[in-house]
């Protein structure tokens, strides 16, 4: 039986979804449904948009105003959103390739603008959909079917892109740490100004065949055991530091919002008339 | 006057598109159909620019300038680039500091345009508009009110008699 | 009745903020650069938004995520920029997101003549994005008329729920020519159809009865639905092969079948003319001069304006070729709206081409000779 959380925010005759047995995207989707859940945000109020990927297809399952656009594209669609009614809650669910490859340019962006969009990342190192390319999060050395002798590339640090590009919230977590996951959603959501919440998810059927990952059980427990808190983290020796990657919420500042700032903008004309 | 067409040209920042669109507003003023249009691009940074200015009793269909009636030059650059462009039998207006180009075919008014500004006005900015008071004075393109009118609706805040003694020095320079 | 000496440019936003435009999203690119710089100024002013985006891809995008939210909206570029557009432009045909796109064209390919007229985006204009569809490439001459087809591309768009491409010169986006502004009775605006239903009932793509578009609520306004890119059912919801051909159809058809309203042209002369000539934009304006020149020689000349150049006005067109023995198509390329003329009319009569390449306006006088040269009275 559906649970009342499925009820309430899923739409449940767009189910089951595509995802694979495994994948840790229904884990970070039920996290931004218990984010919202817990803010107590009104259904109508709320726009998901995604890009193009696996990821990307969370909103069609999602009960609120949904929004599936092109390829790396979804924060510039995201932004006509929330320029045209900053009043709603304005959420953009993205993969690694669709956010910081081909949409590496917009999200770079929407964090200089600190506007008030929550974008989640669904980092599971590869490109799932097209069938297990190497995107720009996988590590050094790692294969994928266009990597097939080891990735040359260095990868993108996200939070670290994010901070240098001007969001003025930031953190990352991991599908197996449900629950401060949806804290660090929630958090993000509450900012006023662009959020950005990266989510390390497993890719079993792609990055975990080409890398003799295990089974999808045996990624999530690496994932568990790689997640280290970044207070931990800073007393670890570069040695230790090797094969594990720091969590936590690194970044959490106020300044200016763009729309309200253009709002600002508006009202001094209208008191000008006056 | 059923149709004319201008070339205003001088290098770039001495005003001479305001000027054109100045003179094209005199004649919307007047009841008439007019058209400016100008270079854009690296070509309208230094060099030789240009505004280019139809006025008509008629509808304009084709927009562009090919043979002017008019030519206007301040500078000698622009003067040569476009001496070419101007109709046997046309009008040619040049400052002073431009040497006589060898056209007999057209006449030529040769006038302290730039000194007069600089020199009399305290102001070289308003070159354009002692050379709308010129041009006009020449060719009663339009009519005197209405130029007047276009000049003060135009120019920024503040500078309005300015101006308007611009083109009154602009007139006093023809006889 | 208010006159003005009026930058073609400036009147695309004039036009715009008449038909109620809210939103605008752009990138600077010239000839189009005036149309953002004045939206800029305007827009906050009448409580509505500008923002200037990292690039014309990000541009289309947010015009059309605005375009959802419930706010009119328009983007403008150029050249490469127009290249830049079509990925978007393709997701706002299928999606049926209303937005205007204005295409002030440069010589090209890629930079290319960098900023002198073109007609080089005749094709590109119809067939930019990839994939099977229709769409309205509107073709202003005039300040007058930029002033008038912008408030008709936004009406169009409204109407039919797609994107509307303005295709303009630079020769008239960046010249200045008296403008009448019309009063309010004079002008038409249309606002696109929203929903009666209950949220509940909304079915976001649905064509009810006698309508052409489904009906379109706003994001925000209390009916949650789902927008995608993909071939989708009347849900919206993505639909796979057996939903495409029905909506694909429907697409193209929804424009295809009400080209006698999408459709408008200007005849001139075309009564006792033995040739015409086919032109639009600043093209026209020349081939009209012509046409003076050489009805005064005696030669009877006359010419089709095609205002609205997709649809293509193929029944004029059709008839036309029945009525002339030569049809010359001039235009600021090698030939691409010959291409249509020539499909349409080349059974009945004999079609031409002239052109240009060199990023300069076609003068009368060039027109004069070729229609001279063949001509056969």
């Amino acid at each position: 039986m559906a649970s009342t959380l499925v009820k309430k925010y899923f739409r449940e005759d767009t189910l089951p979804h595509i995802w694979c047995p495994g994948c840790g995207n229904g884990i970070v989707t039920r996290a931004i449904v218990k984010a919202i859940d817990s803010l107590g945000l009104d259904k109508d109020d709320v726009c998901i948009v995604s890009g193009i990927g696996c990821s990307s297809r969370a909103p069609g399952y999602l009960d609120f105003n949904t929004l599936h656009t092109t390829h790396g594209r979804a924060l510039a669609f995201a932004t006509g959103v929330k320029m045209a009614n900053p009043k709603l809650n304005v959420i953009v669910v993205t993969g690694d390739g669709d956010s910081s490859a081909i949409g590496g340019n917009h999200l770079i962006h929407a964090c200089r603008r600190n506007i008030d969009i929550t974008t989640i990342v669904f980092n599971n190192n590869i490109y799932g959909m097209t069938g297990g390319q190497y995107s720009p999060t996988t590590p050094t050395g790692d294969k994928g079917t266009t990597a097939p002798y080891g990735n040359l590339d260095a990868n993108f640090d996200l939070c670290e892109l994010t901070k240098g590009a001007g969001a003025s919230y930031i953190a990352r977590g991991t599908a197996y740490a449900a629950k401060q996951l949806e804290k660090y959603i929630a958090d993000g959501i509450k900012n006023k100004g662009f959020s950005f919440i990266e989510a390390i998810t497993a890719c079993p059927t792609y990055y975990g065949r080409k890398n003799k990952k295990g089974s999808a059980v045996d990624m999530l427990q690496t994932v568990k055991e790689s997640a280290v808190m970044d207070k931990a983290w800073d007393k670890l020796t570069e040695e230790q530091k090797e094969g594990k990657f720091k969590i936590g919420k690194f970044h959490d500042v106020k300044k200016p919002e763009y729309t309200e700032q253009y709002g600002k903008l508006i009202e001094s004309f209208n008191k000008g008339e006056d | 006057m059923k149709h004319k067409e201008l070339r205003l040209s001088g290098s770039g920042g001495q005003g001479l598109i305001t000027g054109g669109i100045i003179l094209a507003e005199a004649a919307l003023h007047d009841g008439l159909n007019a058209i400016q249009s100008q270079s854009y691009g690296p070509e309208a940074r230094g060099g030789a620019s240009k505004a280019e200015v139809i006025l008509s009793e008629e509808a304009i269909d084709y927009p562009k300038v090919e043979k002017s009636d008019i030519l206007l030059s301040l500078t000698q650059l622009s003067c040569d680039k476009y001496i070419g462009g101007l109709k046997s039998g046309g009008i040619l207006i040049i400052d002073e500091s431009i040497e006589t180009p060898d056209r007999d075919d057209v006449t030529i008014y040769r006038v302290p345009i730039l000194d007069t500004a600089t020199n009399k006005l305290n102001k070289s900015m308003v070159a354009n508009i002692v050379a709308l008071g010129v041009i006009n004075k020449i060719t009663n393109l339009v009519s005197k009110e209405s130029l007047e009118k276009a000049v003060i609706g135009r120019v920024p805040k503040g500078t309005e008699e300015l101006n308007t003694s611009a083109l009154y020095e602009g007139y006093n320079l023809i006889n | 009745m208010t006159i003005k000496l009026m930058q073609g440019n400036e009147a695309c936003v004039e036009g715009a903020l008449r038909a109620g435009m809210k939103f605008y999203a752009g990138y600077p690119i010239t000839p189009s650069t005036e149309i953002a710089e004045i939206s800029a100024v305007e827009l906050p002013k009448i409580g509505g938004k500008f923002i200037q985006m990292e690039d014309e891809i990000s541009s289309m995008g947010a015009t059309i995520g605005a375009s959802l939210t419930g706010l009119k909206s328009m983007t403008a570029t150029s050249g490469p920029g127009f290249s830049l557009k079509q990925e978007n432009l393709g997701y706002g045909i299928i999606s049926e997101v209303p937005c205007v796109v204005v295409n002030v064209q440069r010589g090209g390919p890629s930079t290319g003549l960098p900023t002198s007229p073109a007609q080089g985006d005749i094709m590109q204009s119809k067939w930019g994005t990839h994939g099977d569809h229709s769409i309205i490439v509107l073709y202003p001459n005039s300040v007058r008329e930029i002033y008038d087809i912008t408030i008709r591309s936004f009406n169009l768009s409204e109407k039919y729920r797609t994107p509307v491409i303005l295709l303009l010169d630079e020769v008239i986006g960046h010249m200045r020519e008296r403008i009448e502004i019309p009063k309010d009775a004079e002008i038409e605006i249309i606002d696109r159809k929203k929903p009666t239903c209950s949220p509940e009932e909304y079915k976001a793509y649905e064509v009810k009865e006698g309508e052409i578009v489904p009906d379109m609520a706003a994001f925000g306004s209390g009916y949650r639905y789902h927008v995608t890119g993909l071939v989708h059912s009347e849900t919206g919801f993505p639909a796979g092969a057996t939903k495409a051909e029905g909506l694909m159809r429907r697409l193209i058809d929804k424009i295809e079948d009400n080209t006698e309203d999408i459709c408008t042209f200007e005849e001139y002369m075309l009564d006792d003319a033995d040739t015409a000539i086919v032109a639009f934009g600043c093209t026209s304006r020349s081939a009209k001069s012509a046409i003076k020149s050489l009805r005064k020689d005696g030669y009877k000349v006359g010419m089709f304006r095609p205002i609205t150049i997709w649809p293509s006005p193929e029944k004029q067109l059709e008839k036309l070729s029945k009525e002339v023995k030569r049809i010359l198509v001039v235009e600021m390329n090698d030939g691409q709206y010959y291409l249509e003329v020539d499909r349409i009319a080349g059974k009945n009569t004999k079609v031409e081409k002239y052109g240009r390449l060199n990023g300069e306006i076609i003068p009368p006088d060039e027109i004069i000779s070729v229609v001279k040269e063949g001509y056969n009275g």
